[in-house]
């Protein structure tokens, strides 16, 4: 008997409302998409509600921003259609940087449409007439995607003038980001748009009275657009219906990392991690020990394994120093060292700032010197507390998202492991036997049966025979000479009687 | 990249009217920068000095201008890649996989540094951001080809398919 692919575990927990067409609809089809009650939506705002009413069942539904920030999307929209101008523009973000997270990817792959006809909705409610999409080039297929969406709703007159004989009037272009992290903050994705160095600018004034060309624009996330059909189509109720009580409806989580079922899962807010993790993905692979989640990226933190019962929505998470973010979520076992992930992260923030302001631009920088430091075995505790001191200032004095977010997963790990932090200060030691400089390869002389497999993998000839030979074996035993060793590990690798460790 | 790229310049007459094609295409679009300079180096295969100096003058835009977005970009590029363009991925879920040590197999194999080109033109490589190909951590590309879950043992092999 074969089971349905929904009573699987992956599956079971699941509620689709953004990823509903996702896999389902080919999405080069507008009429597979209408099947689904594609532009239904639209034609029922446009022919039934007043730009008033479709703003209402927004904010009444909950929803909030699903790019990180969490911002109530109905309040953003209301603001906007205050603003009084001739032209508004509405744009979608679809500059996807935050490493392991690709649910706006697959939106846009599988189901572009479902962003089309949020943002001729969109538009529709805050009186805006042009809309942009701008997605990162990373994404080929996204970008060839929705152009397709776009000629075909074109085509069947649900973009253009007096879409559904009303008028209403909503043209779409995409443009294409060109590698620049930051361009993912929202001033400086409207600078890019407008071809120059994606900068961020000082708010005010706020996108909603000066965004793309200082013409007044609404940014939104592909994801959080993705909802709006359905919220229109369903009713506010019962997309507040899921979720919590500050977090209503569904999210999307990209789960990766040390997992055995990797891949997108949208569940309702406020699901604990715990099912996350053991249930949906089917635990951590090779029978090893969950250490923590990293969540919300580079400018996420990390959950640890004390902490799994947390229920995942934005204000669980970030009272406990990590964040909903994009919905990243990368699972990490024993053998991740926290100090190195926090270095990861700040040497990716430290290449990605974009150098406008002094406290992201220098800031990041001292910060991963001190992580340097304190992997290669040099730093004091001292340093450990001038390092908090600094993560404080960075954030509170960096311009846009970027710098005020850098230090977080450094912050976050030096609360619940500062344990590892202290144990390569003072003892010279990476727990999880990660940091190369503070490695020694050993090997067990009455372990080794002299066989020199690992002297014969060695790339620096470091590794030398002895004159002991243990009890029960024949041949001598091998000893690794640590002053020339490299740490690569080869010879770990290629020793078939465990005799050599790392320590 | 503050020096001039030493590479002769080997432009075509038709690759130079395609781009005028481009820009010519896209003269009544507000903020056109981008987009041109994205067609460029599709055209080109990446933005050599004089077709940026072509670019400045035909839209009257100072090269410093074009310089600052280029070098600000990832994706723009002042010198030729290589005729393989392998690129690592070390977006999070890549890298706690194990994907630095996929990338110094590469490096070790070709004897370049991230960023850098083999001498006779045909590999280079690239660390990258996230590619958005999570669930096959850890992953590699080469121009289209896309290898996931990898193992550095497996490098070499990939690498000859193309060394041919």
């Amino acid at each position: 008997m074969v089971t349905s692919l929904n009573e699987t575990k992956f599956y079971a927990k699941q509620q689709r409302v953004a990823l509903r067409n996702c896999g389902v609809i080919n999405p080069e089809d507008i009429e597979e998409y209408i099947a689904r009650d594609g532009y239904s939506a639209l034609c029922k705002v446009l022919t039934e509600w007043t730009p008033e009413d479709v703003i209402k069942c927004i904010s009444d539904s909950g929803l909030r921003g699903r790019g990180g920030a969490g911002f109530p999307t109905g309040f953003k929209w209301s603001l906007s259609a205050k603003t009084k101008a001739d032209v508004k523009y509405v744009c979608c973000n679809a500059d996807e940087g935050d490493p392991g997270a690709f649910m706006d990817r697959s939106v846009l792959e599988g189901d572009p449409h479902a962003v089309v006809e949020a943002m001729a909705i969109a538009a529709y409610a805050i009186g805006a007439c042009h809309g942009f999409i701008y997605v990162r080039a990373e994404y080929p297929i996204a970008v060839h995607r929705l152009q397709i969406a776009i000629g075909q709703a074109k085509e069947y007159g649900l973009l253009g003038e007096h879409i559904f004989g009303t008028d209403f009037n909503f043209d779409l272009e995409v443009r294409l980001g060109a590698g620049a992290f930051v361009c993912g903050e929202e001033t400086a994705l409207m600078t890019s748009i407008e071809g120059k160095r994606g900068e961020p600018r000082p708010r005010p004034p706020f996108p909603s009275e000066k965004g793309i060309f200082g013409i007044p624009t609404m940014n939104n996330n592909v994801e959080t657009y993705a909802n709006v059909p359905q919220i229109i189509l369903r009713g506010a109720e019962w997309f507040a219906s899921m979720g919590t009580e500050t977090a209503r409806g569904t999210k999307v989580f990209a789960l990766g990392g040390k997992i055995n079922n990797t891949g997108l899962l949208e569940i309702p807010m406020g699901t604990t991690l715990r099912e996350i993790v053991e249930d949906i993905g089917g635990g951590v692979p090779d029978g090893k020990k969950f250490k923590a989640a990293q969540m919300g990226g580079p400018s996420g933190g990390c959950v640890p394994a004390a902490l799994i019962d947390t229920p995942v929505d934005y204000d669980s998470l970030t009272k406990i120093g990590a964040m909903v973010g994009s919905g990243g979520l990368i699972v990490m076992d024993e053998d991740n060292c926290m100090v190195d992930i926090a270095k990861f992260f700040l040497e990716f923030t430290v290449d990605e700032s974009c150098g406008k302001c002094t406290p992201c631009r220098i800031g990041t920088r001292r910060l991963l010197e001190y992580l340097n430091k304190i992997t290669s075995g040099k730093a004091t505790l001292q340093d450990l507390d001038d390092m908090e001191q600094l993560c404080l200032h960075i954030k509170s004095n960096s311009l846009c998202g970027l710098g005020q977010t850098a230090p977080n997963p450094v912050l976050s790990t030096l609360r619940y492991f500062r344990d590892e932090y202290v144990a390569h200060i003072t003892e010279g030691r990476c727990p999880a036997g990660v940091c190369k400089d503070l490695l020694t390869f050993v090997i067990d002389k009455d372990k080794c049966i002299g066989c020199g497999n690992c002297a014969r993998n060695c790339p620096v000839n470091t590794i030398v025979k002895t004159d002991y030979v243990a009890q029960g074996h024949k041949l001598p035993s091998y000893e690794i000479k640590t002053d020339k060793c490299i740490k690569c590990g080869a010879c770990m690798a290629n020793c078939k009687f465990g005799a050599i460790s790392k320590k | 990249m503050s020096t001039r790229c030493k590479i002769p310049f080997k432009g075509t007459k038709e690759q130079e009217e395609k781009l005028l094609a481009l820009i010519e295409s896209l003269k009544d679009k507000k903020g056109p920068l981008m987009p041109v300079m994205q067609g460029a180096q599709e055209i080109y295969g990446y933005l050599p000095y004089e077709v940026l100096a072509l670019i400045s003058e035909k839209m009257n835009v100072p090269m410093a201008d074009l310089y600052g977005v280029a070098t600000f970009y990832a994706q723009f590029t002042l010198v030729p890649k290589g005729e393989y363009q392998i690129a690592v991925c070390l977006g999070t879920a890549c890298y706690v996989k194990g994907s630095a040590n996929v990338i110094d197999k590469v490096k070790e194999i070709l004897k370049i540094d991230v960023g850098g080109c083999t001498d006779d033109g045909k590999f280079s490589l690239d660390a990258t951001r996230c590619i958005g190909a999570c669930g096959l951590a850890p992953v590699m590309t080469i121009n289209d080809d896309v290898y996931g879950r990898l193992t550095p043992d497996q490098v070499p092999g990939i690498l000859e398919k193309y060394m041919g």
